[in-house]
């Protein structure tokens, strides 16, 4: 950590304060102040995006806190999300409960999934564990499309934007503050998890679980918990997911949303909750931009039949070099300009 | 007959399944990469072996030497690349990595030949084979003849060439190996070279029984169950896996599609995986890990 000159921790609450410098104690409330100002100023597609790197944010908190803090690779997070839309449809259109019931119960049916899921994760680990989550996400899929009395089949399930205090979120720039907001809250609740005792439980389960065993850390309830944390992020993630977007299909949660997931943390960096939320930012907005660049391109070259297969080529490309060349991801390199700008021009 | 028909082209299939899963427990075997991108070495196999054929023209004895040439140079440089770097890192990175070249090889597939079916040239004889009274398609037949041959032929190598040897001892043991004086490197680079390869003859096999898109690139998904079932580490184990796994497919996708809808035939692997991990995580013949602090 880079610390200020004069900075000294005097007691074990300064120590885990989530703020704990004064410049950060300044401007981490600003941040949020802005980011609830900016639907004032943006423009709805950049209203559009920013609700989509909300979801994925708080997905990526989900999935970083099973795969990057307890290290429990998962390949099925993209069926954890697809769990919670499909509750969200059932609840929301069948039922018709308001968004209030919808949002935990989405989170709900999810983690009773992720525990299950974990069960196994008592005998098995690393591979065979993304083994058993790769399964669960195409058992999922397959259940999205053959359940149709639930699920709708391949056309689906419609739903209605959610209203709050008698407000339906119609708009963007509406659905914006219920998302800006989540967000917010998933990222405090996974910072502030890190911090606690299960935090460190989980830490010390991914560092090297036998040596946690040895110190009596309860693997197994601690696993399951991570499971059940991670799947209800995600469940809500999902839920969320089906009021902004309205329709759901089995095709929106195949394997490929699980490797994005998988993707951003990787790319934001493991186990870091600030990496989460550049990871997500940077899949979300990737294609995007890609197609604006080659919607520009396409001018001159006759590129524009081959967008997926350049998108497909330029996210491999990406995940190589950031493993190979930047392991620790978005985080790491943020935290090395900033490393080399408060020492500058004095790099010792 | 009907059961008669679904186990013979099970078991064709799953010859198909063994040969790519050797080359899936190969690497596993000597470099304890988990390869995602297995599917998308069968996938580039196929492609080229199509442009030789029908985009270049040239007949199948000249085209499928070459595509076995150029897909062990993708597998060498794919090692050099990529999975050299990578030793030593942990478990996910090496699973996320082989996922984004998994991603670059399907993306590089699809821009140069486009994600349309197309017919795959007929490269076995077409004479209808009979045994007793079933009659089997000729590239069924053909499939599993290749493949077990060239799976007798890989069992021969390691138990017996040298070069085979040292790639055992260095599954076996690493630091050892090295400290007799072998390359652990060039190993590494081997097995990829042969994984490359076997991925590219299933291709190929795949490709003239069924048709080229870039579908055929799942079999990577399916080479799981198979390793899962037969074990990680172990060749027999893909064998008996890949044979098991499609003749389970073919049937479940007979008898059951029709009672509980289209999927149930990709699915059922996966739901078989689940219970092989609960009950014999290790598979069939794999070796449990025991691990020591």
């Amino acid at each position: 950590m880079l610390r200020p000159c004069g900075d000294f921790k005097r007691n074990y609450s300064q120590e885990e304060a989530i703020l704990q410098t004064r410049f950060i104690k300044v401007v981490i409330p600003l941040f949020v102040l802005t980011l609830y100002c900016l639907p004032l100023f943006l423009g709805d597609f950049y209203l559009y995006l920013l609700n989509l790197v909300f979801i994925a944010i708080l997905g990526a908190q989900g999935i970083n806190i099973l795969t990057g803090f307890t290290g429990q690779i998962s390949l099925g997070h993209g069926a954890f999300i697809g769990i919670g839309a499909y509750t969200a449809g059932v609840f929301s259109t069948k039922l018709g409960f308001s968004v209030w019931v919808v949002l935990p119960a989405a989170g709900c049916a999810s983690a009773l999934i992720g525990v299950m899921v974990g069960v196994p994760s008592l005998r098995i680990k690393g591979f065979y564990l993304a083994m058993a989550t790769l399964a669960l996400q195409f058992l999922m899929e397959y259940l999205f499309m053959e359940l149709r009395p639930i699920t709708g089949g391949s056309e689906g399930l419609y739903l209605e934007r959610p209203s709050i205090f008698g407000l339906v979120l119609d708009t963007d720039r509406q659905f914006y503050f219920l998302g800006a907001t989540i967000a917010i809250l998933a990222t405090l609740g996974a910072r502030n998890l890190l911090r606690t005792r299960v935090g460190r439980a989980f830490i010390s389960i991914r560092d090297r679980d036998i040596a946690a065993e040895l110190i009596g850390v309860d693997i197994f309830k601690y696993k399951i918990m991570s499971f059940a944390i991670s799947s209800f992020y995600a469940g809500v993630a999902g839920a969320l997911l089906a009021y902004y977007i309205t329709v759901i299909n089995p095709q929106s949660f195949s394997i490929h949303l699980s490797i994005d997931y998988l993707a951003m943390i990787i790319i934001g960096g493991l186990g870091s909750v600030l990496g989460a939320i550049y990871g997500a930012i940077f899949i979300v907005l990737f294609p995007e931009f890609l197609k604006i660049w080659i919607e520009f391109a396409a001018q001159y070259l006759p590129i524009d039949e081959v967008f997926p297969a350049i998108r497909e080529i330029l996210f491999g490309f990406i995940i190589v070099f950031f493993l190979i060349f930047e392991p620790e991801g978005l985080a790491k390199i943020w935290w090395n300009i900033k490393a080399y700008w408060k020492l500058w021009p004095f790099s010792y | 007959m009907f059961l008669a028909e679904l186990l013979i082209s099970g078991i064709a299939v799953g010859s198909i399944y063994s040969l790519v899963a050797l080359g899936f427990v190969l690497i596993y075997k000597s470099t304890r990469v988990l390869n995602f991108a297995q599917g998308e070495l069968v996938l580039i196999g196929a492609f080229v072996a199509f442009a030789f054929l029908s985009q270049v023209g040239v007949g199948p004895w000249i085209a499928l030497p070459l595509t076995m040439i150029i897909s062990v140079l993708l597998g060498l440089l794919i090692e050099r690349t990529a999975l050299r770097p990578m030793i030593g890192e942990p478990v996910i990175s090496v699973i996320m990595l082989t996922i984004g070249l998994s991603s670059i090889l399907k993306g590089s597939c699809r821009a140069i030949w486009g994600s349309v079916n197309r017919p795959f040239p007929t490269i076995f004889p077409d004479t209808l084979i009979t045994i007793g009274p079933i009659s089997v398609p000729p590239p069924f037949f053909w499939s599993f003849i290749i493949s077990i041959f060239l799976l007798i032929v890989f069992a021969i190598f390691f138990k017996y060439s040298r070069l085979g040897i040292v790639m055992r001892s260095t599954a076996n043991d690493q630091t050892a190996t090295l400290s007799l004086g072998i390359s652990v490197k060039r190993v590494f680079a081997l097995s990829w070279a042969i994984a490359a390869l076997v991925g590219a003859i299933g291709g190929v096999l795949l490709g003239s029984i069924s048709v080229l898109d870039m579908n055929l690139g799942y079999i990577g998904l399916k080479v799981f169950p198979v390793v899962i079932l037969g074990g990680l580490d172990s060749i027999p184990g893909a064998i008996v896996g890949g044979i098991i796994i499609a003749v389970l497919e073919n049937l479940t996708g007979g008898y059951l599609e029709g009672i509980i809808g289209g999927g149930v035939k990709s699915v059922a692997p996966f739901v078989f995986l689940l219970f092989v991990l609960v009950i014999k995580p290790y598979g069939l013949f794999g070796t449990e890990e025991i691990e020591r602090l």
